[in-house]
């Protein structure tokens, strides 16, 4: 089971959080100008990647913030997680509000971010 | 006691020989002492033949004395607290106590099955995909057999009576074995001031050292494990979980721990157990532990060595001969013969003679023989046969004696054995496998040590350690400072200082390396020897291994199912590394190269029970209850459990049964007036300046065309084009609406919204508030319903000018302030009172002594759903089921043209155009009474051969009181156009019946009654 660090709340485990699948996922703007191949590409394809990916996950049992993590989808190390970008789609915040969640470092908690 | 425990020897041991225990085995009435497993106790009373084996039907005798025992599995227990499934070998003995034999019926002693045993060559790898394949229609019949005859332990059929609970816990440290390594790296880190559990799956902890000769710092090593144990019990933050097995290692370094709570806590870990009253406290607990760091240190299984008939009772593991003399002082046998490749299995030789028994020869496969360990059995005058072989065990029920042969290195020459020794017990040792499970459970690599012998734990892929025997590591000296080594590690891993501790003296006995010894020679080629196992548990030889690479078969996982090598109980314990070393020698392979099985949780059986913990019956799962659950109770109403909600399902008068009661409660809505509590809807408030344009883009109508005070029927769609969610939207005022959800999607339609104003609108100011259990809500429905609330006294005017049907409005209803929606889910006038869910019982009470005038009925969901059915009302989940669009529902005009909305281009995706995509209609059935099964498929014709093409299902089926016929919602391909046509519904046990497509109103269908 995952420890996860929420920007807000700090450390949980996996039990309290849902996941959202990859981040970064933009909506498109305007879906009526997509073929068909292209609004396929948005709604199913999704990289799957060995190694390094950047997700979506929600804190619902606890602040209900949906936040960004950066997890390794072989070693399922969590490089860090980190408050969601005001320009959305699941960017990191430019202001780098992140939480370096590396092991051990069972303190480290989003202070100042409580938004 | 001598007559019923002629094997136990008269002093030493770790047992209480003033606290004799009774207990019964296959009904016979046995002996033990306070201190024994159910295993030695068996052995002390020359019990030793425990089980047929899986397959073959063999007799099986008692091989190991831990973790690794295959044969002897025992049901404990009886009635509904019985344990199927134990390890004889794990069982603590207590005072009446009683154990079955699981495997062989009818008996151990006499077994029809034993027949299997002549038929072997029969039953070999894969036998079961080969054998009773063909003809299909017998496999149930062959299946029903292989099972009766195969079954480990029956389940009992009564609930557990017992108590399981679970513990979260967390620590600097958690050290998985508590023998030399485990509690020397314990020591290390409670010293050091970590935060350390340390947890064992013994009564007792110190491993090995409870069962060996030697010293450490001087003192017998029992004695000084018992000196670290008494430290580490003062240290306020070391926490000892005596029999307590880590099985699982998870990611993160989550642990779970499974404790047996067998005896009263006041003699937890002194080594006695005393039985725990039935059904008093708790039996089993699950410790799920975040450990910060981990060191493992399990220790080490002896391997078995792999010859003609090695599995006849009295076989055993030579570790395990050493340990039932000195830990529970039983000798399991009188002349034993021990056959080795290494030195460790001298020592078992010494401990035998010492203990008295005969041991006519140590037969060891190295021509230079063992090292120091050589010299003392020769000071003992046993007899060496250096560069020798046992090639075959004589004997069916017991071993009466090993042919011996001379080895000339070669696993696959055939030889004929020149010596036969009679003995009754052959003490082996195959070399030892690191308990390399939990380090490999948790990601960890493994690297072949070729001068050992044996997988050894290389990278860690968790923060966690292995130390001692279970690191590689052979002797005592070198296992005690491995441990420390370890626990200082952890430690300083942990940043913090580790306190100097010094490693214990003990003595290292030079040793001479092990050979390689995978299979023994037999005098017939290895198809045709008596069977030579690897893989006791599940019946596997050598045989059924080289038949499997004959028949294709070359990664080890494939020849792992295909033989059944390493199932059940065993998981890679004992057969393992003997099968690999098989198969890659006949690969022509070595052995790294062929790789090693994945190990997975639970690394020892754990019980249904402490998986369940607390989480059984009432506390299953939460139950949610309105504000009106107290009154529904008391009128008598069954339960309908809705997502966690308990809902009342229908309200009976007089006794009544389900049909009648809501076949009375329809025609009262339809007729006068009926009632139900609604509360259980999800209620969201939705605010802020940009909330129309944030729901604009959910919601598929035109939110910004809705007017204050009025209400909508609103759908949201997932980005595929599917249904997702139904209300009602409600437009309190400029920037602020009310949206209801179904009972089930409540939260997640919230975390959908939040989703999509956190992630992708973030410049959206919307703020969502769920109001759910805030305000409970009364539905008023039926002709009367006007009447009854205006009776209540309301300070606005409900006439229908006034409070037009889809009008929300703030009001004091009975002088309690509630919002007034004139909504309908019954297609009759209607009202739904939104009130504080304080004044709910209080507003409800009121509403039904206001409407006794009427006859009024509270109604249920049985009720709701046949009025909804009746007027083509969809629900969520019943009608949809994450494949069905809104124009599959006939929807379109809640579809706007005008804006964009989450799911709308996929509603152009081409297979959302398809003509003949399923889509809703209404049934009839053909008899006009047939009341169609919901999910019963539809078919086009009948008569075709299989298999039939479905074009269709039923979603929702009722017998209407107020139509006095049976109706049905159905989801048919391109059934729009199909009005008047009849379609198959195929029934279970009886014809297909023909049923005709009509459209899915079938009450009221303009909507009149709502409107008035
Ligand atoms: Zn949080």
């Amino acid at each position: 089971m995952l420890l996860i660090e929420c920007p807000w709340c700090g450390p949980r485990a996996e039990t309290e959080f849902s996941y959202g699948g990859e981040a970064g996922i933009v909506r498109p703007p305007d879906p009526d100008a997509l073929s068909d191949g292209e609004w396929a590409d948005y709604l199913f394809f999704r990289a799957n990647p060995r190694g390094a990916h950047r997700e979506l996950w929600n804190h619902a049992q606890g602040c209900r913030r949906w936040f960004g993590l950066e997890r390794d989808t072989v070693t399922y190390r969590i490089e860090r997680s980190y408050v969601l970008s005001p320009a959305g789609t699941g960017t990191p915040n430019v202001a780098d509000n992140s939480v370096d969640a590396g092991a051990g470092s069972g303190s480290a908690s989003g202070a100042g971010n409580g938004g | 006691m001598a007559a019923m425990q002629p094997n136990r020897l008269q002093q030493g041991g770790r047992i209480d020989r003033t606290r004799p225990l009774t207990f019964s085995f296959d009904g016979e009435v046995c002996e033990g002492f306070a201190g024994d497993t159910l295993a030695s106790a068996l052995i002390a009373g020359d019990l030793s033949l425990v089980g047929r084996s899986f397959k073959l039907r063999r007799p099986r005798g008692i091989v190991g004395s831990g973790a690794e025992e295959p044969n002897a599995i025992m049901q404990v227990g009886a009635g509904a607290a019985a344990q199927p499934n134990l390890l004889a070998t794990q069982v603590e003995l207590h005072e009446g106590l009683v154990a079955h034999t699981t495997k062989g019926w009818p008996g151990v002693r006499f077994d029809a099955g034993a027949i299997n045993d002549i038929f072997g060559r029969m039953l070999s790898a894969g036998f079961y995909y080969k054998t009773f394949m063909y003809p299909r229609s017998l496999w149930k019949l062959y299946e029903r057999l292989i099972r009766a005859s195969a079954g480990f332990g029956r389940s009992p059929a009564a609930p557990d009576p017992d108590t399981y609970e679970h513990m979260n816990a967390h620590c600097d440290v958690l050290v998985a074995g508590g023998g030399p390594a485990g509690l020397m790296a314990a020591l290390a880190a409670a010293r050091s001031g970590a935060r350390v559990i340390l947890a064992d799956e013994q009564n007792e902890f110190g491993g090995s050292l409870l069962a060996c000769t030697e010293s450490i710092d001087g003192k017998p090593a029992a004695e000084w494990a018992a000196g670290v144990v008494a430290e580490l019990r003062n240290h306020p933050d070391c926490t000892l979980l005596p029999r307590s097995t880590v099985f699982g290692y998870h990611d993160h370094n989550f642990l779970t721990i499974a404790e047996r709570c067998t005896v009263d806590a006041g003699s937890s870990g002194d080594g006695v157990a005393s039985m725990r009253p039935p059904g008093e406290g708790v039996r089993e607990r699950l410790w799920r532990v975040r450990a910060r760091q981990v060191v493992l240190a399990q220790g080490s299984f002896e391997r078995p060595l792999v010859y003609c008939n090695n599995d006849r009772p009295g076989v055993m593991l030579a570790s395990a001969v050493s340990t039932y003399i000195h830990r529970y002082a039983v000798l399991p046998g009188r002349r034993a013969v021990v056959f080795t490749n290494n030195d460790s299995a001298y020592r078992a030789a010494i401990d035998l003679a010492d203990a008295g028994a005969e041991v006519t020869a140590i037969v060891d496969s190295r021509p230079g023989g063992a090292g120091e360990l050589g010299a003392r059995a020769q000071a003992l005058q046993i007899p060496v046969l250096a560069g020798h072989v046992v090639c075959d065990v004589a004997g069916r029920r017991r071993v009466r004696g090993a042919g011996i042969a001379r080895w000339d290195g070669d696993c696959w020459d055939t030889v004929r054995s020149t010596i036969r020794i009679d003995c009754d017990l052959v003490a082996m040792s195959g070399g030892w496998n690191p308990a390399v499970h939990l380090h490999s459970q948790a990601g960890g690599r493994l690297a072949w040590d070729n001068s050992q012998l044996c997988f050894v734990p290389s990278q860690a892929r968790q923060a966690h350690l292995s130390a001692g025997a279970c690191n590689g590591r052979r002797s005592l000296g070198e296992c005690l400072a491995d441990g420390l080594r370890a626990g200082r590690e952890a430690v300083s891993k942990l940043g913090m200082e580790p306190t100097a501790v010094e490693a214990p003296a003990a003595a290292t006995v030079p040793e001479n390396p092990i050979e390689a010894l995978w299979r023994v020679p037999a005098a017939k080629d290895a198809d045709r020897c008596p069977k030579q196992f690897i893989d006791f548990q599940n019946d596997t030889s050598v045989a059924d291994i080289r038949l499997a690479v004959r028949e294709g078969y070359r990664n080890v996982e494939h020849v792992k199912r295909y033989t059944a090598l390493g199932f059940g109980t065993d998981q890679g314990k004992l057969g393992n590394i003997n099968g690999l070393a098989v198969l890659a020698d006949i690969l022509g392979k070595a052995i790294p190269e062929v790789g090693t099985t994945t190990f997975r949780p639970a690394y020892t059986p754990v019980s249904f029970g402490v998986g369940a913990g607390e989480s059984v019956g009432p506390l299953y799962d939460p139950v949610r209850k309105t504000a009106l659950h107290e009154w529904h109770e008391a009128a008598g109403a069954p339960m309908e459990v809705v997502g966690q909600w308990h809902r009342p399902w229908y309200f009976p008068r007089d006794g009544e049964a389900l049909h009648a009661a809501v076949a009375r409660e329809c025609l009262a809505v339809r007729n006068s007036v009926g009632a139900m509590d609604a509360s259980t809807l999800g209620k969201i408030d939705a605010r802020g300046s940009d909330v129309v344009e944030f729901l604009e883009r959910i919601y598929t109508h035109d939110v910004g065309r809705m007017k204050i005070g009025r209400c909508v029927y609103g759908i949201m769609l997932g980005e595929d084009g599917m249904l997702m969610d139904d209300g009602v939207m409600a437009r309190l005022g400029e920037q602020h609406f009310y949206l209801t959800t179904t009972t089930g999607g409540a939260a997640h339609v919230l975390g959908w919204l939040e989703k999509w104003l956190q992630t992708e609108w973030p410049e959206l100011e919307v703020y969502l508030t769920s109001l759910t259990e805030h305000y409970s809500t009364i539905a008023v429905a039926g002709p009367n319903s006007r009447r009854v609330l205006e009776s209540l006294g309301c300070d606005i005017p409900l006439d229908k000018e006034s409070f037009p049907f889809m009008a929300v409005r703030p009001a004091v209803l009975a002088d309690m302030r509630v919002t007034l929606f004139r909504v309908s889910f019954s297609g009759e006038l209607a009202f739904e009172i939104n009130i504080d869910s304080n004044f709910a019982l209080a507003m409800w009470e009121r509403v039904m002594e206001a409407g006794k005038a009427f006859d009024i009925a509270p109604y249920g969901t049985e009720t709701m759903h046949v009025l909804r059915a009746e007027k083509g009302f969809i629900i969520v989940g019943q009608e949809t089921d994450g494949s069905v669009t809104p124009v599959d529902l006939g929807m379109n005009w809640l579809l706007s043209k005008e804006k964009d909305f989450l799911g709308k281009r996929s509603l152009r995706r081409p297979d959302c155009l398809r003509e003949d995509r399923k889509q809703l209609i209404g049934l009839l059935s053909s008899d006009d009474r047939t009341v169609l099964p919901e999910g019963t498929q539809l078919v086009e014709e009948t008569g075709k051969p299989t298999p039939v093409p479905m074009c269709g299902h039923v979603t929702s089926s009722y017998r209407s009181a107020c139509l006095g016929h049976p109706i049905a919602l159905a989801l048919v391909a391109g059934g729009r156009n199909r009005k008047g046509e009849t379609i198959q519904a195929v029934l279970p046990d009886r014809e297909p019946l023909p049923v005709q497509i009509v459209a899915p109103t079938f009450y009221d269908p303009r909507g009149r009654r709502q409107h008035v």
